[in-house]
Order: structure tokens, then C-alpha cells, then sequence
């Protein structure tokens, strides 16, 4: 099934630049970005770029993985706690599956994340999470 | 309100159904329930199911199946709450009989999970939690449970084995269960030996990809058509919810939406936890089922693991859970198995349960979860 392109580019700065929001009445951070703060339930926000840097808070490697994703089983997917405060999910690239540990220091970057069949089929692009090299 | 009673059950065995489509297997478990009930006719019709665009290519199930059963001309509708389905169409078929509009529906949760390949279930099944944000990433439902466990093992310091008895409490259940998917007990040693899905979660802590339907007849109390010596009463039916994706928890180690509806259950059925005789949990994945334990007040945070050692969830231990199996050994039909974990509380407060009969079992709850419990879904029934 063929997808549209706009589902993709409504999320390019979501997915290239990690640009969540942050609430002007009470001043918390949401990546991703939200229309009603679930702290204060204000709606007046502003653009929020996060640093793309924090720590690891869990994983897993996936070996039985969803439609779409097959060429890159099996694959770590993790949770990383921004420096920021929000928690954001990603699959972890360029690191060794044994050496993954709770705590570590994590930066984003930009990669492939799917790739649909065919002539038409789309090469979607987004943050994935890697170690900080100490 | 008017009280609610369920006055039929009824459940197709949970297995993979080759020779059955959806709407043969959602039709032979409402003809069991009306079968059950004594009843020729209801109301309206209540389907639970989640994916069956996605996996059989067909929607409009509230249609179909009052279609297929002859029942043209009733009100009918599909309800959607992911893993919660089950859950929330017998919550909604409650509030329509004690509303006083309806006097008697039927409910039905059914899933076909096997009419297509496990890379297309596993994706489906990922649309119960963000799909912009976590399933858009590549991160499957079991992936989200992993991710879970690993933490919950880091904070409180424990190992896979200390997930290993709910796993062996629930095959040990399902033995007895003619409908159970699983009727084969599993040893500590199979558990610890087993291959793992997503570490730290292993094949024996996952529920299996699988098709059933299981159904119910509602009614008002003050009418039971005959069916009041076998009539279990509805004391509480809850519905509350939590943040969609898992990273936009303050805390993801607490399941909200489970506290928040098992404390409006206590509260409309007037009881504590401590007067439950037995629970269906929704042990979809073995990290779970500590965690509704904790959420639901049967355990302190962190502790509801330790609740599992000894026996304690056997059908004679302090409570006793996933009496029949549960989903990690009937069987996981997603949309289905909330109705089934009603159908098996409503045996075990008839005395009907075999060998996996609660001793003097007259209070039961269940609660069925959508997504990582963004859903949850409370019922507490009363026998006599």
C-alpha cells in the first residue's frame, strides 16, 4: 500500500530537528510537541529545539519486527531521557547490542529509519539514538 | 441506574482457526451465550474486536454479525480500544441495560488474528500505541513490554525468573480449560531456557497470536428470564485512561489507568481488594501482571512479583489469578479476551470451573488493558 508523502513532511521538524514545544503558561517541555499542556492544560506554546542529547533509560532488540522494518532485524530500540526532561522512543544505531547499558550517555542523529517497496515507495528519515563516544 | 446481570456465556476454544472466518467464530460464540440464556432475542449487539480492517479486510462489524445472526433491525455497533476491546464493549452493553434504554444485549469480542502474516499482526498490532511517534519508529508492542520490563527489573532489582510463575501459573490452569490455546504445564527450567522475543521478555512471557470469540447476555436484574439461579450480577463496570505512547508518562512504571479504574470499581461495588476471591488480569506479557497487581492495590510498588512466590496466585493460593489460563495460556485474541476473562469469572462464580474451581469463589474481578494499559477496563461481578 502506497503512502502519501504528507503524513511524512507534516513531521520534518519533529523527525529531522527533534523540535517539540515548550508551555508559556507553566514553562514544561513536550516532545513531541502538544496542543493542550497536560500540566497546567494551557494552549499558548512555542517551538522547543531539543539538544538531541541525554541517557538511556531502557531497550530491548527486537527480533520479530513489524511490516516495513524487516531489513533491518533484528534491531535495538530504546528509551532516552532527554537532558531536557521528556522521554523520547528510537531505534539505537551504531552500537554493539552487548555493550547497551541503562544510564548511558546518548546523543540523536539523523538515518534511515523505513523503506517502502518499489519505484514509488518512500524513504523515510529520522532520529535514531547513539552512545556518546567517551 | 438499574442493576445488570449476566444471564448466558459463551466462547469458541482459542486456537488457530484455519476453517473459521470472523464472522462464523463471533456467531457461534453469541449462539452459545443465547443458547446458554434461554433467550431467543436481544436488543442491540455490542461487538469488541480491534484489527479486523487491518487483518480481514472488513469494518461495519456491528452490522455483520447481528446480520449473520439474524437478528436484522437491533442496534449494533463495534467498539475500539485496542487490547481493551473486550473490556469496553461490556462496559458500553452495561451502561445501555442499567441506563434502562436496553432490557437485554448480547455482547461479542472476537479477533481473526491468522488470515495474515506475523509481520503484518505484529504492525497491527503496534496501532495500539503511537503510531507517529513509537510505531512509526519500529517499535512493536512487545517492544514497548520490554522496554518496561528491563526497567522495572533495574529499579527494583529482579531477574526473569522472578517473572517465571506467572507464566507457570497460567499454563498450569490452562491444562484443565478445554478452550485454552495452551493445555500443556511448563516447567522453570522450559522458562528459563526459553528463546527471547524482545530480552528481557522470552517466548513463555508473551501471549500467542490467536483467533476466538467469546460472548455474553445482559440483562436487566429485576427480569431474568428464568435465569436466576444461575445469574452472576455486574457490581461495578469502570473505564479509565492514561498517555497513548509510554514516553509521555510521568512515571512508566505505574500503570494509572489501572489504579484510577480498579479504585472507581471498590468504590461502586463497595469493597476492598481484600474482598476479591479471584482476578483475571490482563497478563498479555509476564511484566503485566506485578504491575496491575501494584496498581490495583493488591501489592506495594515493586512488590507484586513477591505476591506470585509460593503459590500465592494458584487456584488455592490468596489470589488466585488467570484462573483458566489468561492470556498468556488461553490465549491472546485480542479484541476477545476481555469477554473472555468475563465469561471465566462468571463460571467460576456458578461453581462451574472443573478442576480449576476458586473454592467458595463469590466476588471476581476482571480487567482488561488497551495498549500498555492506556485503556483500562474494570468489572467486578458478584455470585450468589
Amino acid at each position: 500500500m502506497a503512502e502519501n508523502l504528507a503524513p511524512n513532511w507534516r513531521l520534518r521538524e519533529q523527525r529531522y530537528q527533534l523540535v517539540g514545544n515548550v508551555c508559556l503558561k507553566c514553562g514544561a517541555k513536550f516532545f513531541p510537541p502538544r496542543q493542550v499542556c497536560t500540566q497546567c492544560r494551557g494552549t499558548e506554546f512555542e517551538a522547543f529545539q531539543f539538544s538531541g542529547k541525554g541517557e538511556l533509560y531502557s531497550f530491548t532488540t527486537l527480533h520479530s519486527v513489524p511490516a516495513g522494518f524487516e531489513s533491518y532485524a533484528p534491531y535495538s530500540v530504546g528509551m532516552i531521557k532527554l537532558d531536557e526532561g521528556p522521554l523520547v522512543e528510537a531505534m539505537l544505531t551504531d552500537v554493539n547490542q552487548d555493550k547497551l547499558a541503562i544510564g548511558m550517555r546518548m546523543e540523536m542523529v539523523t538515518r534511515k529509519i523505513r523503506e517502502e517497496e518499489g519505484e514509488r515507495g518512500l524513504l523515510v528519515y529520522g532520529y535514531k539514538f547513539r552512545p556518546i563516544a567517551e | 441506574m438499574r442493576d445488570v446481570s449476566i444471564i448466558g456465556v459463551g466462547q469458541t476454544p482459542v486456537r488457530e482457526h484455519w476453517e473459521l472466518s470472523l464472522r462464523e467464530l463471533a456467531v457461534q460464540a453469541v449462539l452459545a451465550a443465547m443458547q446458554d440464556a434461554h433467550v431467543e432475542d436481544v436488543d442491540a449487539l455490542y461487538v469488541g474486536n480491534m484489527l479486523s480492517g487491518e487483518l480481514t479486510r472488513q469494518e461495519h462489524l456491528g452490522a455483520l454479525i447481528a446480520d449473520q445472526l439474524g437478528l436484522t433491525g437491533i442496534a449494533a455497533m463495534k467498539i475500539e480500544a485496542a487490547c481493551g476491546a473486550g473490556g469496553s464493549a461490556v462496559h458500553a452493553a452495561h451502561l445501555a441495560v442499567a441506563s434502562g434504554q436496553y432490557r437485554r444485549v448480547a455482547v461479542v469480542g472476537v479477533e481473526k488474528m491468522t488470515d495474515l502474516w506475523n509481520g503484518s499482526v505484529t504492525a497491527g498490532l503496534a496501532m495500539a500505541a503511537d503510531g507517529e511517534y513509537e510505531a512509526a519508529n519500529g517499535i512493536s508492542f512487545v517492544g514497548l513490554n520490554a522496554m518496561m520490563m528491563r526497567r522495572y527489573m533495574y529499579e527494583y532489582d529482579l531477574v526473569e525468573e522472578d517473572f517465571a510463575p506467572f507464566a507457570l501459573n497460567a499454563h498450569a490452569n490452562a491444562v484443565h480449560n478445554p478452550n485454552a490455546m495452551f493445555r500443556k504445564a511448563v516447567t522453570l527450567e522450559q522458562f528459563t531456557k526459553a528463546k527471547k522475543v524482545a530480552d528481557p521478555i522470552s517466548l513463555f512471557d508473551s501471549s500467542p497470536i490467536c483467533d476466538g470469540a467469546a460472548a455474553l447476555i445482559l440483562s436487566r436484574s429485576e427480569n431474568l428470564n428464568g435465569n436466576a439461579a444461575r445469574a452472576i450480577s455486574i457490581a461495578a463496570s469502570t473505564s479509565a485512561t492514561d498517555t497513548l505512547a509510554l514516553h509521555d508518562r510521568q512515571d512508566p512504571l505505574w500503570l494509572r489507568a489501572v489504579e484510577l479504574s480498579s479504585i472507581k470499581a471498590y468504590a461502586q461495588a463497595g469493597i476492598t481488594p481484600q474482598d476479591i476471591d479471584l482476578f483475571e488480569l490482563h497478563d498479555a506479557f509476564s511484566i503485566v501482571a506485578p504491575m496491575s497487581l501494584e496498581a490495583a492495590g493488591f501489592a506495594q510498588r515493586g512488590a507484586g512479583a513477591y505476591l506470585a512466590r509460593d503459590g500465592g496466585i494458584s487456584i488455592h493460593g490468596k489470589l488466585p489469578i488467570s484462573t483458566m489460563g489468561g492470556l498468556k495460556a488461553r490465549g491472546h485474541p485480542i479484541g476477545a479476551s476481555g469477554v473472555y476473562q468475563v465469561v471465566e469469572a462468571v463460571q467460576q462464580l456458578r461453581g462451574e470451573a472443573g478442576k480449576n474451581q476458586v473454592p467458595n469463589a463469590r466476588v471476581a474481578m476482571t480487567q482488561s488493558l488497551g495498549g500498555v494499559a492506556a485503556t483500562a477496563v474494570t468489572h467486578i461481578l458478584k455470585g450468589k
